[in-house]
Parts: C-alpha cells; structure tokens; sequence
C-alpha cells in the first residue's frame, strides 16, 4: 500500500502552547537585556577577565552551534543516507538545524566587546583566522539548509533534493571542523592545540544535535497528541546510544594521548584529578551524566522503552555536552600558559596560577537566552509551517520505507506533495 | 617620569633626528637607534624593532618599566586586578629543582608569525613591516580570539570605561590591546618608555634597537651575548629576546 505522510501545523492555540511560547520569550527578552548590561557597563560585570576569556555565554553558544550541525543529522541519514523511515522528520531536523545556529550565533555576537561592529566583521575578513571562515561556513549552512528545507516542502524543489541534502551534510562536516579547529589550532594553551578536536567535535554534534532534536519531537508528539512510533523512536534512542558511546571514545583518545605525553601531564592531572570544579564537572557532569547514564537509559531493556526515560536520557546528554564545554572551554583556560617549562612563575597578572571563574547571572542569562531564541523559533516555525507528519505512527512509516525499498534510494515519501495541510481534523496543540 | 610629555612635543617640534641623540637617557649607550619617520612614510621591512632584556641586570622588586609603560599609555587599572589591563608585568621565574631565581619584564613578544594576527577575523590584530605588533582599535570587534591564541598572555581585554586615553595610545571599552612597543615614540625616532625608564634607574637592562642592522647595539650585543626567545619551541621568531634565561 502507498504511504502518505501528511505534514501540518500544528495548532498552537492551547494555554500549553502560549505557556511556552511565553516563556521562552521572556527568556529571550533577559538574555538581550544581559547583554546591553554587558556592553554598557563592560565586561567587568561578568565573571570573565583577562584569565578566562571565554566564559559561560561560549559554553552555551558553542554548545548551540556543535548542537546545530547535529540536529540536520535526522535529515541527513534520510536523504544522503538513503533511509527512508527518517524522511518525515527531514523538516524538522533542518529547521531546528537553523534554529540552534542562530541561537548560537547571538550569543556569540552579543558577547562581543563591539557588538555593534558586526558589520565590521562581515566586511573586514582575515582568512588565515578560522573565526573569518565561520563566518562564512554559518551564513553558508543557513542558506544551503534554507534551500535543502525549500526542496522538501515545495514540489519544484524536489529534483534537487538529493544534491541539496549532500551539500548540507558536507557543509555541515566543515562547519564543525571549523568550530572543533577554534579551538584545535591554538598552539599557546596545553589543553587545546590538537589535530583531534575537530572529529572529536563532529562527533560530540552527533549526540548532542539527536538528543534536542528529540527534546523536541517527543513534546511536539506528545503535546498534540500525534500519534509517534516505538520502532521509530527505538531506533533513534539507539543511535542516540551509539552517538554518546563515540563521544566517549573520543574523549578517552583525546586524554589518553595527552596522559602519554610529559609535558601535557600536568594539565591531565589538573582536569583528571586537581582541578576542582573542573574535575567534578569533567567526571560527574560530562563522563557520569551525560556519557554513562544515557547509555545505561537507552540500552536498558526497560527504561529504554519508556518516553520519559528517553527524553532523561537525551536532557542528560544536553547537560553532559554543556558540562563538556565547560571543562573544554573554562577548564582549558583557567589552567595557566606555560611561559618557563620545568619552572616555577609568579606575577601580578595571575601567571602561575590556576585563574578564578565563577559565572555571573548576565552570562547565564544570555546563554539561557540563546537557547530560548532556538526554541522560540522551532516553536513558531511549526505552527506556522507544515513541518510536522500528522501522524509517525510505525505502520505508517515502515511502510513508507519498505516502499521506498528500505537503504537502496532514500525516495521522498509519496504524496507529501506540497506542505499544504488538508483541513485541520487533527487535535493539534 | 613627568620629562617625558615635555620632551617629546618639544621633539616633535622641533626637527627629527637631531633631537634623538639629545633624548637619548642617561646610563645608557645608545647608538641612534631609531631615525624619525615622516608621517606619510609607510614603516619598512628595512627595520625590525625588538628588545634585548638582559635578565640579570633586571633588578627583582624594581616596576620601574611597567610604571613608565602606564604612564606613557595611560592604561592605569580601577583596581580589579583580574579585569584591568597590563601592556607590561614584572614576572618571577623560579627552578623548583635548585631554588634559582630571575625577574624578567614581559609584554608584547612582537613575534615574526603571531598566532593573534592569524587567528583574528577583522585583521584587527597586524603586523607592521618594521615587526611592531598592534591592534587596530577601529576594527577590532571584541572577540578577544587572540587573547585566546598569545601564548606570553600579553593581550588586554578593556572591560571598563576609558577615560581621557592618550592621544598617542587610544583605548577602548570592548576592544584588545597590548604593548605596542612605544609605537609612537619609535616613529618619532625615540626608544619605548620602558627602556628609557630602565636606563633611567640605573639598570639598563633593556635594549632597543633594529634587528636587521648588523651595527645597531642589540644586533651587536645578540652577536656577541646571544639571546633566547621565550616558547622558542612554539617557533614564533619573536622580536623581544632575553639573556640569561636558563
């Protein structure tokens, strides 16, 4: 039988729908208001410094944008990957592909010294600077996931939905390297300055991108009543599981071949073991939390099978990868330059000694206020866009990929036609 | 320290190079190191301006060159000593295994391949022909990548109001800076605050000069001294070096 998938918005009329669609404006509005504090008063207001450079409003924006690449994996197992089942769930994957990007880009901006230089940024470019190259690698994914998302929803796009779908994938490959390389190429700092952290960060995005995405799919299932498969999401839990499993492998390399190496031994042993706050984060948060935990969750024969636990499962690996960044980006800074190997230094500019960080509530409030910028959006983007099916249910999707001839094409799904909705009869939002 | 002011804008009033010799400060020898340049003359790779900071006459407890470097470029701090900036520090460098010490000045290295330059996205951060490191405050954004990337910490990030910089040395709230090596001061034919500061205290522990000149005094003294560049594995060919590091 020939499967139709229906795409339609949701309704977005319920008090739930508007509960958060308020919130997360709220949200948005004390992120930008942290942010004008930051840039009248100065940088003095936050906890970074001259020693820690970077602070939280990077984990999160960093987070965000690694998450982002991520989430377009969805999409892209189904059109690069040939699996048809994953095809229904292509939209929302690339929109919230787009909407993470830009929640994490404005933090990044607004973080700036000169936010208000921005167009100095656009036309003023070094290209030996990686940051020079994201800006063109973020504007690039956005357009190229933008012509990808109009090739699945308009009928004249869908001759280049294969090629659209491959150039997005590819871009997004690149677009990660550049953000692991923001950190991989810097030669001064002991925690950083390996070829290791731009696969290493593709992989993180893997986890991290599938576990929002399904923060987001199972509220907008689950919230509407829209009927949402157990094989589908057995298989998305799965790779979820394989996904945080690499994340860990890689990051036991990433240590062990530093542990391996004289000099890098006292910044292992300061992240491993001394560190603090860094070390509790580097074990309990990012290791226990968001590595183990999930992977006991999803492959557990009991709790793996039950909604609520997946969702645990992918809100730890959120909190694990948020927890990684932290250790990656404020650990790897507070532990100090080495100036003299072998010797001992002190100054009145904090050399030699571990620098002091805690994050101050704007630099919570603007990177909280990132993510509430993507939510928002996928929060309008699906109700005034037919993103997603009506129905996931498994009869309905296994048929779709058994007519697709499962893993031989990745075929768009029949009858998807236009986004055009039929006439509500759904019990949407 | 107050001389300073007067004299360069009774130098710059008066012609260039004859003044030069007449500045140059007491306790020390100072071939003329700098020859004044036109305004409309571009800096030249002819040049390449470095420091040779002999460790052992640089006295421990003595600021003498962090304090002129403040004044001469007006980055006094509001006494936040993790936020307020330092073009130059005094650092204390100490063997663990046989308890030898040095105090070593540490600014801007001004490095032939500088990881700032190449890691900003504006182009903000630049590299003069003559070797002097900068930062273009007009379009630096903020991003402070390359405090991130200075592997010798010497970038400041301003996180606070300026008030009344030097005309010579703009700051600004939201941008980086760093030492620029007297800038200023060497286009006008003169040596940076710090080493004028240095000699001034009797140490004369620091020397300015052309590195491309075989007959400058630094050229000369590295020929016969030698003299080792911090993170000199890190292959950055800086142009500040050090004697009796090690």
């Amino acid at each position: 039988m020939k499967p139709h998938v229906h795409f339609r918005e949701i309704e977005g009329r319920s008090p739930g729908y508007w509960a958060l669609f308020g919130l997360f404006g709220i949200l948005v509005l004390a992120g930008l208001a942290a942010a004008h504090y930051m840039e009248t008063e100065g940088h003095w207001v936050t906890g970074m410094s001259n020693q820690i450079v970077w602070g939280t409003p990077h984990v999160f924006a960093v987070f965000l944008i690694v998450a982002a690449s991520g989430a377009l994996n969805v999409a892209s197992i189904a059109s690069v990957f040939g699996k048809a089942r994953y095809k229904p769930l292509a939209r929302l994957s690339a929109v919230l592909a787009v909407a993470l990007l830009a929640g994490g880009l404005a933090v990044l901006v607004l973080d700036l010294g000169r936010p208000d230089r921005l167009i100095v940024a656009m036309t003023y470019y070094n290209f030996k600077s990686i940051f020079a190259w994201n800006i063109f690698l973020y504007t690039g994914f956005m357009a190229i996931v933008a012509i990808y998302l109009w090739t699945m929803m308009d009928r004249m796009g869908r001759p280049y939905g294969k090629a659209a779908g491959l150039a997005a994938f590819i871009w997004r490959l690149i677009l990660t390297t550049g953000t692991g390389s923001i950190f991989g190429w810097l030669v001064a700092r002991q925690a950083y300055d390996a070829a290791i952290m731009a696969p290493m960060f593709i992989v993180f995005s893997f986890a991290y991108g599938l576990a929002v995405f399904l923060l987001v799919l199972l509220p907008a299932y689950g919230w509407t009543g829209r009927p949402l498969g157990a094989e589908l999401l057995r298989r998305l839990k799965n790779l979820l599981g394989v996904f945080v499993a690499a994340s860990l492998y890689f990051v036991a390399v990433y240590h062990l071949t530093n542990l391996y190496a004289a000099e890098h031994g006292s910044v292992e042993r300061f992240i491993l073991l001394e560190g603090g706050v860094y070390t509790r984060v580097f074990w309990i948060v990012q290791i226990l939390l968001g590595g183990i935990a999930p992977l006991v969750i999803v492959f557990h024969p009991k709790l793996g099978t039950r909604r609520a636990w997946i969702a645990t499962a992918a809100a730890l690996v959120v909190i694990g990868g948020l927890g990684q960044m932290y250790v990656t980006i404020i650990g790897g800074q507070a532990y100090p330059l080495v100036l003299f190997p072998g010797k001992e230094v002190s100054s009145t500019f904090f050399d030699g000694v571990v620098a002091e960080y805690a994050p101050s509530l704007p630099e919570i409030a603007l990177g909280v206020g990132g993510i509430a910028i993507a939510l928002l959006a996928v929060l309008l983007a699906i109700r005034v866009l037919p993103l997603l099916p009506e129905r996931l249910d498994d009869p309905l999707v296994e048929a779709q990929a058994a007519a697709a001839g499962e893993g031989s094409g990745g075929r768009t799904e029949a009858a998807a036609g236009s986004g055009e909705a039929a006439p509500a009869s759904g019990t949407a939002g | 320290m107050s001389g300073t002011d007067t004299s360069r804008r009774r130098f710059l009033a008066g012609g260039a190079a004859a003044a030069a010799g007449l500045l140059v400060a007491p306790g020390v020898m100072l071939l003329p190191v700098a020859r004044a340049r036109a305004p409309e003359e571009p800096a030249s790779e002819a040049q390449r301006w470095g420091l040779l900071i002999d460790t052992t006459r640089c006295a421990d407890g003595c600021d003498a060159c962090v304090r002129a470097c403040k004044t001469e470029n007006g980055w006094e701090g509001h006494g936040r000593p993790a936020t307020d900036p330092q073009w130059i520090r005094k650092v204390k460098v100490r063997d663990p295994r046989t308890g030898h010490t040095q105090s070593l000045p540490l600014m801007c290295q001004h490095c032939r391949k500088p990881p700032c330059v190449d890691v900003c996205p504006t182009g903000a951060s630049m590299r003069r022909a003559d070797g002097i490191v900068l930062v273009d405050k007009h379009i630096c954004i903020g991003c402070r990548y390359c405090m991130m990337a200075c592997p010798y910490k010497a970038r400041s990030f301003v996180h606070e109001d300026v008030h009344d910089p030097k005309p010579h040395a703009p700051r600004g709230k939201g941008t980086v800076e760093s030492c620029t090596l007297c800038v200023h001061r060497v286009d006008a034919g003169r040596v940076p605050a710090c080493v004028e500061a240095c000699a001034a205290e009797g140490n004369g522990a620091i020397v300015f000069g052309d590195l491309k000149d075989p007959r400058s005094e630094i050229s000369q003294r590295l020929a016969r001294y030698g003299g080792e560049e911090i993170r000199a594995d890190l292959g950055l060919d800086t142009g500040v070096r050090y004697l009796g590091l090690s």
